[in-house]
């Protein structure tokens, strides 16, 4: 790891206002401090916002407000988020260890990079990591990559489940910059590669993210984060969805879905919401859904297992929710 | 190796500012700064890049398996090589340093943490306890004789992480159940597999009321 600078921000303002002059902010240190050991990220100066007052987990005026430095441990047994938003906590849980939720933060969650080993690897093109030097995955090793969304500069995905459930529940983002604060619906927050991959999201370079709020829904009794990963535990998703159903009796009155491991961003399936609503909560209303959500749905020479995993998953997840297994 | 580093192409960032310019600059921060005299005046000397970083040393006060400790480290040195290097805690293992196996699982503040992945910079004030504060003399904290007792380990590598992890598995209310245990002690790999002693050993002390 080169060196750096390092200091503590005591105010969200000073905060800012470093970003502002290039320094890179630290909360949990499990995404930054691995890539800074292996000199993909290499940021003169870091800013510690731990000490900022932004870690609470309060309900008020029909939504939830967590703070950015809400741990992903916190979040995951908070009673008000078990009770409210039971689908957070799960996809929650559903990421990373023990170990590192009690480290990582909602707001470093969010903006945690790719995965992708071409990425990881100095030696290699990526055109995330270096623009313009080309997209290794492409033509290389994409098992774990994109089928949605993708462009011929970059395949990766954006590895968080968090962030799957976020989508979901029609979270916003509150941002704080050099012109006060901004609202970002979490759906625009996160952003497709196009032909500028080494931007993952909306975020502004002198923004910092103060917290994320979740509108209060009818959804808290029929949801599920379905992951499959690799091993059972402690793996990224090679695909992952969030199922969320507003039942009257059996029928469906409003549903929600997103997928994980899928795209460059988490992919929110508006089309297949609008197919389940008004039909039975049946295995068949599912498959039709699955079938919608993965129309575009493009693979490459390592990950065309996920074509057929991927529908699977939107039914097992869906069933889940339902209460149907 | 030198091949490798020559080509070491890190994420494009903004790097025309030198530190120098930084630190002149870095009054505008209401931030406290922690940058100490040394460098302040390895900048003031003009003295190079790299004789200034090595300079670059903060002040950071820790209380160490109840010890308290005034140490002097550089920001990039994370809490796991500090433990090991300078204040020659080894009981704390270094597997992977990248936060993929669990082996340098210690608790800051009573929460465990990986600290391959924790600068120690950023511990100022923290409580910290590695499996040699676990012990009351020779009286062996509970989940030690558990690991002994079932066999827990055969290498023994990954189980300094693995006892730390199993203590706050328990205290965090995630071993209610086989299952649980095994989902939340996933953050500890262990190559020769003892995972079913390990998880026999947590089962007891949960069942035989645990000591913190
Ligand atoms: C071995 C391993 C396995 C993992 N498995 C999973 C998994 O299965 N699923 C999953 O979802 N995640 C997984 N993770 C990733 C983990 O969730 C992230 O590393 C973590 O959420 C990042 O949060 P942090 O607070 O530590 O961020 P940091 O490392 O501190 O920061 C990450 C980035 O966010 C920026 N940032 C942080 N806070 C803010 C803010 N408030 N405003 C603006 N920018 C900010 C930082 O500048 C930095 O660029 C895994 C990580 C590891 C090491
Ligand atoms: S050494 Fe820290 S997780 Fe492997
Ligand atoms: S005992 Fe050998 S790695 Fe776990």
């Amino acid at each position: 790891m080169i060196q750096f600078q390092y200091e503590r921000a005591s105010t969200a303002k000073a905060a800012v206002s470093a970003l502002a002059n290039n320094a890179k902010i630290i909360a949990g240190g499990t995404n930054l401090v691995d890539l800074m050991k292996r000199n993909v990220m290499a940021p003169a100066k870091l800013i510690d916002i731990n000490s900022l007052p932004l870690r609470s987990i309060e309900q008020q005026n029909g939504k939830m407000i967590i703070g950015a430095l809400a741990l992903n441990s916190q979040v995951a047994d908070d009673k008000l988020v078990l009770e409210k938003h039971p689908l957070l906590s799960k996809a929650l849980n559903a990421g990373a260890s023990a170990q590192i939720r009690n480290m990582a933060t909602v707001g470093g969650n969010m903006m945690q990079r790719t995965r992708c080993s071409y990425f990881y690897d100095t030696a290699l093109p990526c055109n995330k990591r270096e623009p313009g030097s080309g997209c290794g995955a492409l033509e290389g090793v994409n098992r774990m990559h994109a089928i949605f969304g993708t462009s011929d500069k970059c395949i990766a995905v954006h590895p968080s489940d968090m962030c799957v459930a976020l989508v979901a529940l029609d979270a916003i983002v509150v941002v704080s910059g050099p012109k006060g604060e901004r609202r970002i619906p979490f759906d625009d927050f996160h952003r497709l590669p196009g032909s500028q991959p080494e931007k993952d999201n909306t975020l502004q370079k002198d923004e910092l993210i103060i917290s994320v709020e979740i509108p209060d829904n009818t959804f808290s009794k029929n949801c599920h984060y379905f992951k499959v990963r690799d091993r059972t535990s402690y793996a990224f998703a090679l695909v992952s969805v969030a199922a969320a159903l507003d039942l009257d009796g059996k029928n469906i009155k409003e549903a929600r879905l997103a997928m994980g491991g899928v795209a460059h961003k988490p992919w929110r399936l508006k089309e297949a919401e609008k197919a389940l609503a008004g039909k039975p909560a049946t295995e068949e209303t599912f498959r039709q859904a699955a079938e919608i959500a993965m129309q575009g749905a493009k693979a490459f020479k390592h990950n065309a297992f996920k074509l057929k995993l991927g529908p699977n998953v939107i039914v097992e997840a869906l069933k889940n929710a339902a209460g149907l297994v | 190796m030198d091949k490798y580093k020559s080509d070491i192409k890190p994420e494009k960032e903004d790097h025309h500012e030198s530190r120098r310019d930084f630190l002149k600059t870095s009054s505008i921060l209401t931030a406290i700064a922690v940058a100490p005299a040394t460098v302040a005046k390895a900048a003031e000397y003009n003295l190079g890049e790299k004789i200034s970083a090595a300079f670059e040393t903060t002040p950071v006060n820790l209380t160490v398996n109840g010890v308290k400790k005034q140490l002097a480290v550089e920001p990039r040195s994370t809490l796991l090589d500090v433990l090991r290097e300078q204040l020659d805690l080894t009981g704390t293992k270094k597997g992977c340093d990248y936060g993929q196996c669990g082996a340098c699982t210690v608790h800051v503040n009573g929460q465990r943490v990986l600290s391959c992945l924790s600068l120690a910079v950023m511990q100022e004030g923290k409580q910290v306890t590695t499996i040699e504060g676990l012990a009351k003399g020779d009286e062996l904290h509970p989940m030690q004789k558990a690991f002994i007792k079932h066999d827990g380990f055969q290498c023994g590598y990954c189980t300094p992480g693995q006892i730390m992890s199993g203590i706050a598995c328990i205290n965090e209310g995630h071993a209610d159940s086989k299952e649980d245990i095994k989902e939340f002690m996933s953050g500890n790999i262990c190559r020769c597999g003892a995972y079913p002693n390990i998880v026999k050993a947590i089962q007891e002390v949960k069942n035989g009321g645990q000591r913190s």
